[in-house]
């Protein structure tokens, strides 16, 4: 059982070598723009799959972690000249912070409730920074061109966010995979299941909610700050979009949620398409309406998601896809 | 004394569904708990199991007081429970569910010792052919099966069984008795709630009887069946009356 379940694993962290190795192999520019996006909605979607796949709460404050870890470890790059490590691992230990905070007040919301709140959350972290004056209140922050000298220039520094984007899409694979082979991430499809029984059960329902909530939150806190340090500014408008937020559902819900290999694959399938709408003169004004039309029909039609529909259709599958 | 109970009362808003309850229950003892319907009888198991704060009154469980502690506390001191409406976990398989009980009741094993401890229990049930199973593609009889299995794999001291009869039939009635009868062989507490009144007057050490929120009677099956207040409670159900006198 366990090898069989290692297939999943190893399926999915082969997957994502191989797309990632892709530009490295190649050295072409383009290419590693194209996949360090989807590398990136990988990381992201995998850790929301974490609250809304395993936990079963709807998150659209997702992205609020990625912008909010980007604007402190923008800050302790730009204000006080700390190398990127130090920035990206300050990012994903903020994001997580807050996360346990936020978690204490609406992990006890349940259902839509929870779900709106989070919609507040978004608004309302926008709101603070956008006049936080020590994160630049609504004109953002911007980095020294000369920062990127401390890593071999701005090319350099691209590829040096590449591969960090691409060792945390995996990690976000690996801490998906462990808890879900967890007794963790047994109490969280309990909870998703049906909290009330998991209660009586003994499961210790509010603080495996918290963990779940704060486990998601760290990893998009690091991809934020990688994010935001190749881009050389951060604004609020750009780092609290709702509708990123909501574009990450869909990417794990047509990958399959609750899967391991689902967020990985929504994130390259819709990424792609995007980058095929954005291309088209016909579809590049209105790629959003994509979205929410194959959000639509995933809910209606395939809620399991691409991965969760081939694992009932074939059952051969079911030792290779997890 | 597993629980006692001391002057429970349970309001939601105007409404007393639990009006000075109090009552013991010994070590290796079951206990039948019966009344007519919306007499407060799922209250009170909600109450004993942490699901309700009760507003006023004390319960104490091996001498301590638990009163208000959240149901997962009382989960893992050895309190467990099956539900009048079955919550299957759906999209589990059957081992899977059985193991969460394992995993995080009173034992508070890991996954590989709850695994073991799910497939004795399975077995034990009569499950072990589902194991693999969703929870949901069971029939209702096999999901009562399932809610006795969870609760059981937690290793309980106390368990709380809240109508495993109801919706079966005859045979499979027979089948949960001696289940229930085994059991309590093995060393745990068992308070029920039950309908089915032949059944539960075999199987009970001891009955108590609710109506109105209120006891109205505590006693051997023998003497409950011959008490003037019960008949009285149950006169708008003559056929259960006449059960009851059998």
């Amino acid at each position: 059982m366990n090898r069989v379940k290692n297939r999943g694993l190893w399926l999915t962290v082969g997957l994502t070598l191989a797309v990632g190795l892709w530009p490295p192999l190649t050295g072409d520019a383009n290419n590693r723009e194209i996949v360090v996006t989807i590398l990136m909605y990988a990381a992201l979607a995998s850790s929301l799959n974490l609250m809304l796949g395993y936990t079963g709460y709807v998150n659209f404050g997702h992205i609020v972690f990625w912008g909010l870890g980007a604007y402190v470890g923008f800050y302790l790059m730009s204000a006080l000249n700390m190398p990127l490590v130090v920035a990206v691992l300050g990012g994903g230990a903020a994001s997580g912070l807050i996360a346990m905070l936020l978690g204490q007040a609406i992990l006890r919301l349940r259902g839509a409730y929870f779900a709106l709140a989070t919609i507040g959350i978004n608004e309302a972290a926008r709101a603070f920074v956008s006049n936080f004056e020590p994160f630049g209140g609504p004109t953002g922050m911007s980095l020294n061109f000369k920062v990127y000298n401390a890593y071999g220039g701005a090319m350099q520094s691209l590829w040096i966010v590449y591969w960090a984007m691409l060792l945390l899409a995996i990690a976000a694979i690996v801490l998906s995979y462990a808890i879900k082979s967890s007794k963790f991430g047994l109490g969280l499809t309990a909870i998703r299941e049906n909290e009330d029984a998991a209660e009586v059960m003994g499961v210790f329902t509010p603080t495996t909610k918290a963990w779940a909530y704060v486990l998601s939150a760290i990893i998009p806190g690091m991809a934020g700050v990688l994010f935001f340090f190749k881009n050389g500014n951060i604004e609020p408008v750009d780092a609290f979009r709702l509708h990123t937020s909501i574009e990450i559902i869909v990417m794990v819900m047509l990958g399959g949620q609750g899967t391991l290999l689902g967020p990985i694959l929504g994130a390259g399938i819709y990424e792609r398409l995007r980058g095929l709408l954005l291309v088209s003169p016909l579809f590049k004004n209105i790629q959003l309406v994509v979205a929410g039309i194959i959000l639509l029909l995933i809910v209606l039609f395939i809620p399991a998601g691409v991965v969760g529909w081939l694992r009932r259709r074939i059952l051969p599958l079911r030792e290779w896809v997890e | 004394m597993i629980l006692q109970l001391q002057g429970i009362a349970k309001q939601f808003g105007g409404l007393s569904a639990l009006t000075n309850v109090s009552f013991d229950v010994s070590q290796g003892q079951i206990l039948g708990l019966i009344g007519p319907n919306g007499a407060g009888k799922t209250t009170l198991f909600n109450v004993i199991s942490g699901v309700f704060r009760p507003t006023t009154g004390r319960v104490y469980f091996k001498g301590d007081d638990v009163t208000g502690l959240p149901p997962y506390r009382l989960a893992r001191m050895g309190i467990a429970r099956t539900h009048q409406i079955v919550q299957p976990l759906n999209e589990l398989t059957v081992l899977r569910n059985v193991m969460v009980g394992a995993c995080f009741g009173r034992e508070n094993l890991g996954l590989a010792a709850a695994e073991k401890v799910a497939d004795e229990i399975l077995e034990f049930v009569g499950l072990a052919p589902r194991a693999r199973q969703l929870a949901n593609s069971l029939n209702v009889a096999q999901k009562k099966r399932l809610e006795m299995a969870r609760a059981l794999a937690s290793r309980p001291f106390l368990l709380l069984l809240d109508e495993v009869l109801a919706g079966l039939n005859p045979s499979e009635i027979g089948d949960m008795v001696s289940m229930v009868k085994e059991i309590r062989n093995r060393g745990v507490t068992i308070v029920m709630i039950e309908h089915v009144m032949r059944a539960v007057m075999n199987v009970s050490d001891r009955v108590i009887v609710l109506d109105y929120g209120e006891m109205i009677a505590e006693g051997t099956p023998d003497a409950i069946s011959k008490n003037d207040k019960v008949i009285e409670a149950y006169l708008g159900d003559p056929k259960l009356a006449e059960e009851l006198a059998d």
